[in-house]
């Protein structure tokens, strides 16, 4: 295959390009912020997102969604990226389909994938319960109780957290934390008795919660996948997660790098455009070359992850390579600017405090790093 | 069965019953390839067979056209056949810079004749070609350059001197830029030509580097003499053809194979520990380094695609060039760090005569030559963010 984009896909690009950037560029982010909103998202723009395909971009055609694949979902990202476009896409119709598609059940499949199509139920994963991504570590605990599962336990940085329907939460089911079997995925109702959810206000002004699980009673037909076997299916699936957010911070910077570079064509002192200076020029010429080999990257795995089976290496070189270059464009970008870069009033803020908060979101630049070495046998 | 299939298993038998078993190792630098000309040695009988066979179906340059001593194959083909030789492992059988330079510029800008008098000899590995750019006041200003070619008629006389010509003490020919008008600006007064370096007129000497090597030569022209039938393109437009050629100067060179990954050679040499490197920090340096090379790697992929696609890739390759050279300078200290003191040794049976030093040295040329990476920096911040002069 080309590592390039076909035509449709280029068509869906033009088509998200245009869309995203009418329809909720980041000065929407900013509205949301200053307005307090509970749920950081727009409900008429997750409408129009439905409309459009967008929110059933990895659910297959039976039910009910566009069937676009993960190169699909990552041109989608990449705008909203550029944008700063908040919606629950990526919790709902990217980490949480993936998941339900890989592990779930006919039934489940049959409920909640055109349900996350439509924009009518909201999904999110539940899974790390401390500042880095380590499932392994899970704690939480879901005991054997009235031929269910009973939950206690914590889990903090959940997306959409405040917002979602159904939580898929990663759960010890046996074993002790830092086993990698005994994990099991379970689906719970946001409604469920004993369930808190505490919303977290972070960086990035979007929309973020602490689940706190007081003895939670959920059914046996809460189990998604296999028991005690989650890491098996989990994995794969985040991974599809994982590069959807190393699209998203590719459209970071390279809308930083866009930025930064008008900027410098613009901006006078001295007498002069600042753009002319030989400093500044290396500079972005070297983050424009950093973004160039961070896109191939990014690309290469979207497709490994349409063709199916293991593409771990992929997505973790896809995920660390996009990690540190959106850290190289959103600093560069702030200091480039100068003065101005470090207000609020100005959007470049928008955009660091978004770039470190997906960075660290299900494994960030270090821990992908390590899977890379150990995915290529060291 | 697809054309392209029939195509695969073909060539896959013809390499098994042709490819001599020496031809199916790794090279391990630059000097095990078969570089082609008049004064060239074979290393091995193995070496001599396998070029022989090759050209004769003119796969040492599989795009060319047949009637120039290519292949004739078609992009799809080419790389069927590049993934067949790299399933035996067998070595590129011929490298040389005409076929990476002067080739694809004579395609491009030659005449018929020129075409037909140069290329088949290039394919055969005939005739070793060297590129006279850089001269002692015009190096990353290579326009400057003020080697003078006087018309004679149907001939020019050539005086002046060239720098860091690559192998020109090893080369038969020799592709060259001369300033054929003075009184024009410095970029169109320069023509290309090319002529045999074996006339009294021609005398070159190598450069000694830090590496103890000497791949490079001051080129001295008195009096030589270029037939104007090898001017190519017209006169005073050779910087065209020149810029055309540095864009395409560094692509060969990542065919001739991927080296051996850091990651093996740290396993090797330091021994692991739970399937990880036995070393922590140099572990997290490897991988570090090879997410940049394995992205970089994608990149040239995907600059081909884009490419045979028909999209104008134009200053990409400065960002290829600049990109590239740094990660193999990169690659070249953390050799270094892997092998610890050993890679010191300079001389002797223990270390290759200093092999890894010598070739750790070698790179630092690599982001001077060809346009240094800051001249790369300036034609990417120039030509594609447009940033202002």
């Amino acid at each position: 295959m080309a590592l390039i984009l076909n035509e449709e896909q280029q068509l869906l690009k033009e088509s998200a390009d245009g869309f995203f950037a009418e329809r909720a560029p980041v000065s929407q982010l900013r509205q949301l912020r200053d307005d307090m909103d509970d749920k950081c998202f727009s409900a008429d723009l997750w409408k129009e997102m439905a409309e459009m395909g967008f929110s059933g971009i990895l659910v297959d055609e039976e039910h009910g969604g566009a069937g676009f694949g993960l190169v699909g979902a990552g041109v989608v990202a990449e705008a909203m990226g550029k944008n700063l476009s908040a919606s629950p896409f990526h919790a709902s119709s990217i980490a949480s389909a993936a998941i339900i598609d890989a592990a779930g059940n006919d039934q489940q499949k049959g409920s909640l994938l055109p349900a996350i199509a439509a924009g009518e139920t909201i999904a999110t994963l539940a899974i790390d319960e401390k500042g880095t991504h380590d499932p392994e570590g899970t704690a939480l605990k879901a005991e054997a109780s009235d031929g269910g599962y009973k939950l206690s336990g914590m889990k903090t940085f959940v997306q959409e957290g405040g917002a979602a329907d159904q939580l898929i939460v990663l759960a010890r089911t046996s074993g002790e934390q830092g086993d990698r079997d005994g994990l099991s995925l379970l689906l719970v109702d946001r409604r469920a008795a004993g369930l808190i959810v505490d919303r977290t206000v972070m960086t990035d002004s979007r929309n973020w919660a602490k689940v706190t699980f007081e003895g939670v009673q959920v059914g046996a037909d809460a189990l998604i996948g296999e028991e005690g076997k989650a890491l098996n299916t989990l994995n794969p699936a985040l991974d599809k997660a994982r590069v959807v957010l190393a699209a998203e911070l590719l459209g970071i910077a390279q809308e930083c790098l866009d930025q930064t570079v008008k900027y410098l064509q613009e901006r006078k002192q001295f007498g002069v455009l600042i753009g002319s200076f030989q400093g500044l020029q290396h500079r972005a010429a070297q983050l424009f070359s950093e973004i160039a080999v961070t896109r191939s990257a990014v690309l290469k795995a979207l497709q490994m992850g349409d063709a199916g089976g293991d593409f771990s290496w992929f997505a973790s070189l896809a995920k660390a390579k996009a990690c540190k270059t959106a850290e190289l464009a959103t600093n560069e970008a702030v200091q480039m600017h100068g003065g101005i870069g470090m207000t609020d009033e100005f959007d470049i803020g928008f955009y660091i405090k978004r770039a470190r908060t997906i960075q660290a979101l299900y494994g960030d630049y270090n821990f992908h790093a390590d899977r890379f070495a150990s995915c290529s046998g060291y | 069965m697809s054309d392209l299939e029939a195509f695969r298993q073909e060539t896959r038998d013809w390499l098994e019953a042709n490819c001599p078993p020496l031809m199916r190792t790794a090279a391990g630098s630059e000097d095990e390839f078969c570089w082609g000309g008049r004064k060239f040695v074979f290393q091995s009988e193995d070496q001599k067979l396998w070029l022989e066979r090759m050209a004769s179906r003119g796969w040492t340059v599989p795009t060319w056209p047949k009637e120039y001593g290519g292949g004739g194959l078609s992009k799809e083909e080419a790389k069927v056949l590049a993934s067949e030789m790299r399933r035996l492992k067998a070595r590129t059988p011929l490298v040389s810079f005409g076929i990476w330079m002067l080739g694809p510029a004579l395609l491009k800008f030659g005449t018929h004749e020129q075409k037909l008098e140069h290329l088949p000899k290039i394919a055969r590995g005939e005739i070793r070609w060297c590129q006279g750019y850089s001269e002692p006041n015009a190096g990353s200003d290579l326009a400057a350059l003020a080697t003078k070619a006087e018309d004679k008629g149907d001939h020019y006389i050539i005086n002046g001197q060239k720098v860091w010509t690559s192998y020109a003490d090893k080369a038969d020919w020799i592709f060259c830029l001369v300033r054929t008008d003075f009184e024009a600006t410095k970029h169109n007064g320069i023509s290309f030509v090319l002529f045999d370096m074996d006339q009294d007129g021609v005398s070159t000497k190598p450069i000694k580097l830090i590496s103890g090597n000497s791949p490079f030569c001051e080129t001295f022209f008195d009096d030589a003499i270029a037939s104007k039938t090898n001017l190519v393109g017209e006169e005073n437009k050779g910087w065209t053809i020149a810029k055309y050629l540095l864009t395409h100067e560094r692509t060969g060179i990542s065919d001739m194979g991927l080296p051996t990954p850091l990651n093996a050679l740290a396993k090797e040499k330091l021994g692991t520990i739970e399937g990880q490197i036995n070393d922590k920090m140099l572990r997290h340096q490897i991988a570090e380094h090879e997410i940049d090379a394995a992205s970089f790697m994608f990149t040239l992929e995907r600059a081909k695609d884009e490419a045979k696609a028909g999209g104008d890739m134009g200053a990409f390759s400065s960002m290829l060039k600049g990109y590239g050279t740094e990660l193999n300078k990169e690659r070249h200290e953390m050799i270094l760090k892997v092998n610890g003191s050993d890679a010191f040794e300079w001389e002797g049976q223990f270390s290759n005569n200093g092999e890894i030093a010598r070739n750790w040295l070698r790179t630092k040329a690599n982001s001077i030559e060809g346009g240094t990476t800051e001249v790369q920096l300036n034609i990417i911040a120039k030509r594609i963010l447009n940033l202002p002069a």
